[in-house]
């Protein structure tokens, strides 16, 4: 099961998603965002995504842990639009009959989307900049109040 | 042929619209796009050897042919997680 949403996300769901009775092991990560980076504070951030790809790009990766590790469960769940300190961005659960699995494909997972997934956030500066996080790119910051898409 | 760019993040924000509609000749590349993309929108010049190019959900190497009528999009470096 993949999602991607403008509501919190419910882990009490993606456990319950994921559960089997073949399953020994579950692995629930979630990414939340942060109040510092390299030492300047983030008032909140705003997430959007190229809707159709990334649902595609998300179902291929499901469907590539499915064949690489036998998991009984599997629920990636990114939430886009606007996001406080301290909210889940991203969940990822999966459920395997032992815990190695559960790990290695949970890790898995997480990495390749960062990679790979068109979803894109912009840090909201506390000190009232706003600027896309583009790695690898420089990107100017611009003042606020330019919209910002989600 | 009329190419219609998704634009997204980064390049929306450079080109000042979610979208750009280009003509190209039928049988183009993706890197005649990437030229194009380029004269049309000089904002986008500086960022676009950073930015992929997908077609039809996919990422596309700069000698894919793109075929008439595919959604074609510009996908800066991706931040999800």
């Amino acid at each position: 099961m993949v999602e991607i949403t403008t509501a919190p996300i419910d882990t009490e769901v993606l456990l319950r998603q994921v559960g089997s009775p073949q399953a020994g092991a579950v692995v629930l990560f979630l990414g939340t965002t942060r109040e510092f980076t390299r030492g300047r504070q983030t008032g909140s951030l705003d997430y959007e995504c190229y809707p159709e790809m990334a649902q595609k790009k998300l179902e291929e990766l499901e469907q590539q842990a499915q064949a690489r590790w036998l998991l009984t469960g599997c629920a990636i769940v990114h939430r886009i639009g606007h996001l406080e300190i301290g909210e889940a961005s991203v969940a990822v659960a999966v459920s395997t009959p032992h815990r190695q699995a559960a790990f290695e494909a949970g890790q898995w997972l997480i990495d390749t989307l960062k990679q790979i997934v068109p979803i894109w956030k912009k840090e909201n500066w506390a000190d009232g900049e706003s600027q896309w996080v583009h790695p690898g790119l420089d990107v100017s910051p611009t003042l606020p109040a330019t919209g910002s898409g989600n | 042929m009329k190419v219609d760019v998704r634009l997204f993040a980064v390049a929306r924000d450079l080109a000042g619209s979610d979208f750009i509609s280009l003509e190209l000749p039928a049988g183009s590349t993706v890197a005649q796009l990437r030229a194009r993309l380029s004269a049309e929108i000089p904002a986008l010049a500086g960022v676009l050897p950073h930015i992929l190019i997908a077609v039809g959900s996919d990422y596309v190497r700069d000698d894919a042919i793109i075929p008439a009528g595919s959604e074609v999009a510009c996908i800066p470096p991706v931040s999800g997680g």
